[in-house]
C-alpha cells in the first residue's frame, strides 16, 4: 500500500519586545523564578491588560513578509482553562479574528545527498498573538509544585500552516524557513534551547486519492531533529496501526527524546471546552494602512527575494538557499562579494564567476570550518574584508585553488590579509611561461617512454605529467597554463 | 457637621474650622457606634485613615488643599487600596490585602482625601440586596428589618447613615442607583469607560463602573472630579479632557425635554414608587421641563440579556480565584483538581456559584450562539432604541427600582425575582450610559424612592444640572433616618 503522508505544523514564536504583551514586566531569560512577575502576571484581583504595541508591529512585520492579510482589526480572545501557571485562568489569544491570515513561505527542501534542493510554497493559515503561560517546577520542592511566572505573559506569534507538507524532511525544512525568517526580520530571537521558536506537528495519512486520515498533534518540539525524529515516528506508527486494521484516534502526544516514541498524552474525548469568547477588558485591534506601511519601509530583503536575485547572478538553488540561511550569511557574502568588485549594479562585470566563486567558498570551506569549531557567522574569525582580499588573488591567479586553502587555514588560526599570508609562505603561483616550458622539458626528458607510451594513445597518463610538473614547482604553477603547454609539447 | 455638604466640609477644613483628624475620628466614633447594627462597613483601620487625615492636615497648612482634602470618604470595598484588607465581600478574598492602588484610590489619594473604610457589598457584587455577603447582610438605616439594596449597599447605608461624607460604589446592572434609591441617597453611574477600571475588582468587565455616591447631586459632582479620568492601564479608558462636572449645576431647566419610557410605566412598578416619581415629574414642569413620550421597545430584553452577558464574563473574571496564588485555599485537599474544586466551592457563596455556571453554561460549544452571540446582538439593538430617544430628549426620566426596599429575607429564595428588582437599570449598563438615582419621596411603608435620570453619553455634567436644580426645589435629598 501506498501511503501520502500529511503534516501541518503550528509553531510559537516568541517575540522580541522587551517587556510582556500586556504588562510593563521584563520578558529576560533566566532570573529568578517571580522577580518578572509584576502584577498583572500574578492576575491580582482588578489588574487589567494593556496591549504591547511593539508585539503587534512584529505580528504586522511577519505578515509582510509572508505576503499575508493583516487584519484591519483583530479580536483578542479569552482561552479558558485552569492550571495553576496560566494565573488568570484563561489565556488571552485571538480566536476567530486573527490578526495576520492566508500567508505564505516558498521552502527549500534538500534532497537526499543535501548538494541539490527543490522548491515548495506552504500556505499559512494565520497567525495570531498570544501570551505564554508561567512554568511548573515538578523537583525541588517535596511532593508540591513550584509556580514560576515569569514567562507568564511573554508575546507569542502562533504561526499555523496549512496541511501543505508530504514529508518530516519537508515539515524541517518549512520549521526552519520560518525560523530564519523571524529572526531575519528580528521578531523573534529563535533560541530554541529557551523556548524561544517551539513546534507543534499535525501527522496524518492517508491514501493518494482518499480524503486526509485522522490527524494526532505531537506538542512541543523544540529542536529541528526532534521534530523529524518525532514524525518519522509517528508516521510509521500510523501507517502500521492502519495496515494492522486499526484506526487512528484524533490525540495529543508527546514525544520522548529518550525512547524515540510519542504517547498519548489526551484524546479528543478529554478534550477541554475552552469556552472562547472576546476579552471585554480589551478593545478590538484595528491596524491602519498606514502603520502597516511604515512598519513595510523597515523590513530588509527578505530571504526569498536574495534567493532568487542570487539564482539570476547564476548561483545554485542550493547555494542560494545555503547564503540565505541567516540574514548574518547572507550580509557576509554581500560583504565579500563587494570587496571583489565595489559597484553592486549586474552590469559592473562583477560577473556570474565571481559571485560563484565566493558562494562556493562561503558555502563550502567557510561553512565546513565554522562548523568544526560550532562558530556562528557572527563569530567568524575571518573578517568579510579579509575574504574578499584572498578571493581576488585567485580571480588574478596570484594563488591556485590549492594555494588558497593554504592561505585560508592561515588566516583562520593567526589572521592576516591575504597578501602577506602568501608572501611568507611563498604560495605565489608561478605564471612565468618560460618557467614553466622549462619544467615541462625536464620532465618530458626525463620520462622519455612514458612520452612515447603517451604518443601511442595511453591518453590518461597526461595527468601523471600534470602531476610530475606541479611537484617540481612546489605546488606553485598556474595550472591553467601547465595543462596548456604540456598539452603543446606532448600533442604538437 | 454631619448634614454638611462636601463644599462645606471642604471650606471648614481649609478655614481651619476643624481639623481632618478630628472630623476622621468624629465619623469613626459614629461608625462604632452605628456600625454594629447597620453592618455598613467590613474594613476599619482607624490608624491609617488618621494618618491620612494627618497628612491632609499638614497639606490644609500649606494652603495647597484641593476640594476633598482632609474628607473621610468610605470605599466600597470592591477597590483595591494598598495595604487595606479587600475582600469584594467573599470569603475567597478574606486574607486578601491588596499591594497596590486601584486608579481610583489613587485619586482620591492624590486628592487628599481620608479613606474611612471599606464598606460592604454583595459577594463579587453579585446582589441587589447586599444579603450575599460573607461578611453579613447590611441593614436599610430607615428600617433596619429591611435591605439596604445593593451591590453597593454597605455604601448606601454608610452616606444614608452619615457613617461618612460620600462613598464610592461601582454599578454593572445598577449597584449604585438600586442601592441609592433604598436608602434615599443620590448615586452616579458615569458613561461607561469615564472611571478607570484598574484596581477595580471585576465582575463583569464590559458593565462594570465606578461612580459616586453621596447626599446629593453637588457633592457627586466634586467627587466626580476626582474619580473621572483617562488612565493607560485600562484600555476601555476613555481618553477625554478634565471637565468640571459642576460646571452646569446651576443652570435653569426651562426647555429641558424629558423624555418617559412608556415600556418604564408600564404594569410592574409599585403603584408608591409610580406616585413619587410622577409628583417629580410634575416637580421638572414647574422647573420649566417640558415631557415627551418615547419608546425603548428592546428594554424589555434587559434582564435576560443581562443573566446572560454578566455572568458569562463573570465566569471567565472569577477563575482567577483558584486558591493557587492569593485568597482562600480549602484547608484540606487531595490532588489539584480536588484543591481547585474545594477552595472554589468553599470560597465562593451561593449566588457567585450560580453566576459561574450560568455563564460557563452559555459559553460552552454548542451553546455558545443561542445564548451569547444572540445576547450582544440584543444588547445592541437595546442601545439603539437609546440612540433614537435621545433624538428626542435631553434626559430620560423613570423609576429606579420597581419598589422600595424590601425586608431581609424576602427574597432570598426567588434569584429571579431578585433580578427584577433592576429591570430599570440594567439597560443603562448594557447602553454604556450614564445613569442616576436621587431621591423623590417615600414610598407606602414610609421607604425612600429613587428617581432615575438617564443621560445621553458623556452627559454627566447635565444630568447632576438637572438633579441638583430639583434638589434646591425639594428637601427629598437632606432628609435622614429616624435615630441616627
Amino acid at each position: 500500500m501506498t501511503w501520502e503522508i500529511v503534516i501541518g505544523l503550528e509553531i510559537h514564536s516568541q517575540l522580541s519586545t522587551n517587556t510582556k504583551i500586556f504588562s510593563g514586566a521584563s520578558t529576560a531569560f533566566g532570573a529568578e523564578p517571580n522577580t518578572q512577575a509584576d502584577a498583572v502576571s500574578l492576575a491580582l484581583p482588578g489588574v487589567l491588560p494593556v496591549l504591547n504595541k511593539g508585539a503587534v508591529e512584529r505580528a504586522i512585520k511577519f505578515g509582510l513578509a509572508t505576503g499575508a492579510h493583516i487584519a484591519p482589526r483583530s479580536v483578542f480572545a479569552r482561552k479558558n482553562y485552569f492550571y495553576p501557571d496560566l494565573p488568570k485562568g484563561y489565556q488571552i489569544s485571538q480566536f476567530d479574528l486573527p490578526v495576520v491570515g492566508n500567508g505564505q513561505i516558498v521552502i527549500q527542501v534538500p534532497a537526499q545527498g543535501k548538494q541539490t534542493a527543490y522548491e515548495k510554497t506552504v500556505r499559512i493559515t494565520r497567525a495570531h498573538l498570544e501570551e505564554d503561560a508561567g512554568k511548573s517546577l515538578h523537583e525541588d520542592f517535596h511532593g508540591m509544585t513550584g509556580i514560576d511566572l515569569n514567562r507568564a505573559g511573554t508575546p507569542l506569534l502562533e504561526i499555523v500552516s496549512e496541511p501543505d507538507m508530504r514529508s518530516a524532511a519537508e515539515a524541517v525544512a518549512y520549521a526552519k524557513a520560518l525560523h530564519t525568517l523571524v529572526q531575519w526580520i528580528g521578531i523573534c530571537d529563535g533560541n530554541m534551547q529557551e523556548g524561544s521558536f517551539r513546534c507543534d506537528a499535525n501527522v496524518s495519512v492517508h491514501q493518494p486519492g482518499t480524503p486526509f486520515g485522522t490527524r494526532r498533534e505531537i506538542k512541543n518540539l523544540n529542536s529541528f531533529r526532534f521534530l523529524e525524529q518525532a514524525i518519522n515516528y509517528e508516521v510509521q506508527w500510523q501507517i502500521a496501526t492502519l495496515e494492522d486494521g486499526g484506526t487512528i484516534q484524533q490525540a495529543t502526544v508527546l514525544f520522548d527524546p529518550d525512547t524515540g516514541e510519542t504517547r498519548v498524552m489526551r484524546t479528543k474525548e478529554d478534550a477541554h471546552d475552552y469556552r472562547y469568547f472576546p476579552d471585554p477588558d480589551l478593545l478590538p485591534l484595528e491596524i491602519s494602512e498606514e502603520w502597516k506601511q511604515q512598519i513595510a519601509t523597515t523590513l530588509p530583503e527578505l530571504p526569498h527575494t536574495k534567493q532568487a536575485r542570487y539564482q539570476t547572478q547564476g548561483l545554485s538553488a542550493y547555494d542560494a538557499s545555503v547564503l540565505t540561511s541567516s540574514r548574518e550569511i547572507a550580509d557576509f557574502f554581500e560583504a565579500v562579494l563587494a570587496t571583489l568588485s565595489p559597484d553592486p549594479s549586474p552590469a559592473s562585470g562583477r560577473g556570474e564567476q565571481a559571485t560563484k566563486m565566493c558562494a562556493n567558498w562561503i558555502a563550502g570551506e567557510l561553512s565546513a570550518q565554522l562548523n568544526r569549531d560550532g562558530l556562528d557567522i557572527a563569530q567568524c574569525p575571518i573578517s568579510a574584508q579579509q575574504l574578499g582580499g584572498l578571493l581576488k588573488r585567485i580571480a588574478d591567479n596570484t594563488v591556485s585553488n590549492s594555494g588558497a586553502k593554504e592561505v585560508f587555514r592561515v588566516m583562520w588560526a593567526e589572521g592576516g590579509d591575504a597578501d602577506a599570508i602568501i608572501d611568507a609562505k611563498g604560495l605565489k603561483q608561478v605564471s612565468d611561461s618560460g618557467a614553466i616550458e622549462k619544467i615541462v622539458d625536464d620532465i618530458l626528458a626525463a620520462n622519455a617512454d612514458k612520452v612515447a607510451e603517451y604518443r601511442s594513445g595511453k591518453d590518461k597518463l597526461f595527468g601523471f605529467f600534470v602531476g610530475q610538473a606541479m611537484k617540481a614547482s612546489q605546488g606553485k604553477a598556474n595550472p591553467a597554463q601547465l595543462n596548456e603547454i604540456l598539452k603543446q609539447k606532448l600533442d604538437g | 457637621m454631619f448634614e454638611s455638604s462636601l463644599k462645606q466640609l471642604g471650606d471648614a477644613l481649609r478655614a481651619k474650622k476643624i481639623s481632618s483628624v478630628e472630623l476622621t475620628q468624629f465619623y469613626l466614633d459614629r461608625i462604632a457606634r452605628l456600625n454594629p447594627e447597620l453592618n455598613a462597613y467590613i474594613t476599619l483601620n482607624p490608624e491609617m485613615s488618621l494618618a491620612q487625615a494627618k497628612a491632609a492636615d499638614a497639606r490644609l497648612a500649606t494652603g495647597q488643599a484641593d476640594a476633598l482634602t482632609g474628607i473621610p470618604i468610605a470605599q466600597k470595598d470592591i477597590f483595591c487600596a494598598k495595604g487595606w484588607l479587600t475582600t469584594c465581600g467573599s470569603k475567597m478574598l478574606h486574607n486578601f490585602v491588596s499591594p497596590y492602588d486601584a486608579h481610583v484610590i489613587t485619586q482620591f489619594n492624590q486628592a487628599g482625601a481620608v479613606n474611612l473604610g471599606k464598606t460592604n457589598m454583595d459577594e463579587f457584587a453579585m446582589g441587589s440586596s447586599n444579603e450575599t455577603s460573607h461578611f453579613g447582610p447590611v441593614k436599610n438605616p430607615w428600617d433596619t428589618a429591611r435591605v439596604p439594596g445593593g451591590s453597593s449597599g454597605g455604601t448606601a447605608a454608610a452616606v444614608a447613615a452619615r457613617l461618612c461624607a460620600a462613598a464610592t460604589g461601582t454599578d454593572t446592572g445598577g449597584s449604585i442607583r438600586q442601592p441609592a434609591a433604598l436608602c434615599g441617597i443620590s448615586g452616579l453611574k458615569p458613561t461607561y469607560g469615564v472611571c478607570s477600571r484598574y484596581g477595580m475588582i471585576a465582575f463583569a468587565s464590559s458593565l462594570d463602573q465606578a461612580g459616586p455616591m453621596g447626599r446629593s447631586a453637588e457633592d457627586l459632582a466634586l467627587l466626580m472630579n476626582v474619580m473621572a479620568g483617562f488612565d493607560e492601564r485600562d484600555s476601555t479608558s476613555l481618553q477625554r479632557d478634565k471637565e468640571d462636572y459642576g460646571r452646569d449645576l446651576d443652570k435653569p431647566l426651562s426647555g429641558l425635554r424629558i423624555g418617559l419610557p412608556r415600556e418604564f410605566f408600564a404594569a410592574g412598578m409599585g403603584s408608591d414608587v409610580a406616585r413619587a416619581v410622577e409628583d417629580a415629574i410634575t416637580e421638572y414642569k414647574k422647573l420649566g421641563a417640558t415631557i415627551v413620550d418615547i419608546s425603548l421597545p428592546n428594554s424589555k430584553l434587559s434582564v435576560p440579556v443581562y443573566y446572560v452577558l454578566a455572568p458569562a464574563e463573570a465566569s471567565s473574571n472569577l477563575s482567577r480565584f483558584d486558591g493557587v496564588r492569593y485568597g482562600y485555599r480549602a484547608p484540606e485537599y487531595g490532588d489539584l483538581t480536588d484543591m481547585y474544586e474545594k477552595s472554589r466551592a468553599q470560597g465562593f457563596g451561593d449566588e457567585v456559584k450560580r453566576r459561574i455556571m450560568i455563564g460557563t453554561y452559555v459559553l460552552s460549544h454548542g451553546y455558545y450562539d443561542a445564548y451569547y452571540i444572540k445576547a450582544q446582538r440584543i444588547r445592541r439593538l437595546i442601545a439603539q432604541d437609546f440612540v433614537e430617544a435621545f433624538k428626542q430628549c435631553d434626559v430620560i426620566m423613570g423609576p429606579t427600582s420597581p419598589s422600595t426596599a424590601f425586608k431581609l429575607g424576602e427574597k432570598g429564595d426567588d434569584p429571579v425575582q431578585m433580578y427584577l428588582s433592576d429591570i430599570y437599570t440594567i439597560a443603562v449598563n448594557l447602553a454604556g450610559l450614564p445613569g442616576m438615582s436621587i431621591p423623590c419621596g417615600f414610598g407606602d411603608n414610609a421607604m425612600p424612592v429613587g428617581l432615575q435620570i438617564i443621560g445621553n453619553y458623556f452627559d454627566e455634567a447635565r444630568m447632576l444640572n438637572v438633579a441638583h436644580q430639583y434638589q434646591r426645589a425639594t428637601d427629598w435629598h437632606s432628609r435622614a433616618p429616624q435615630g441616627l
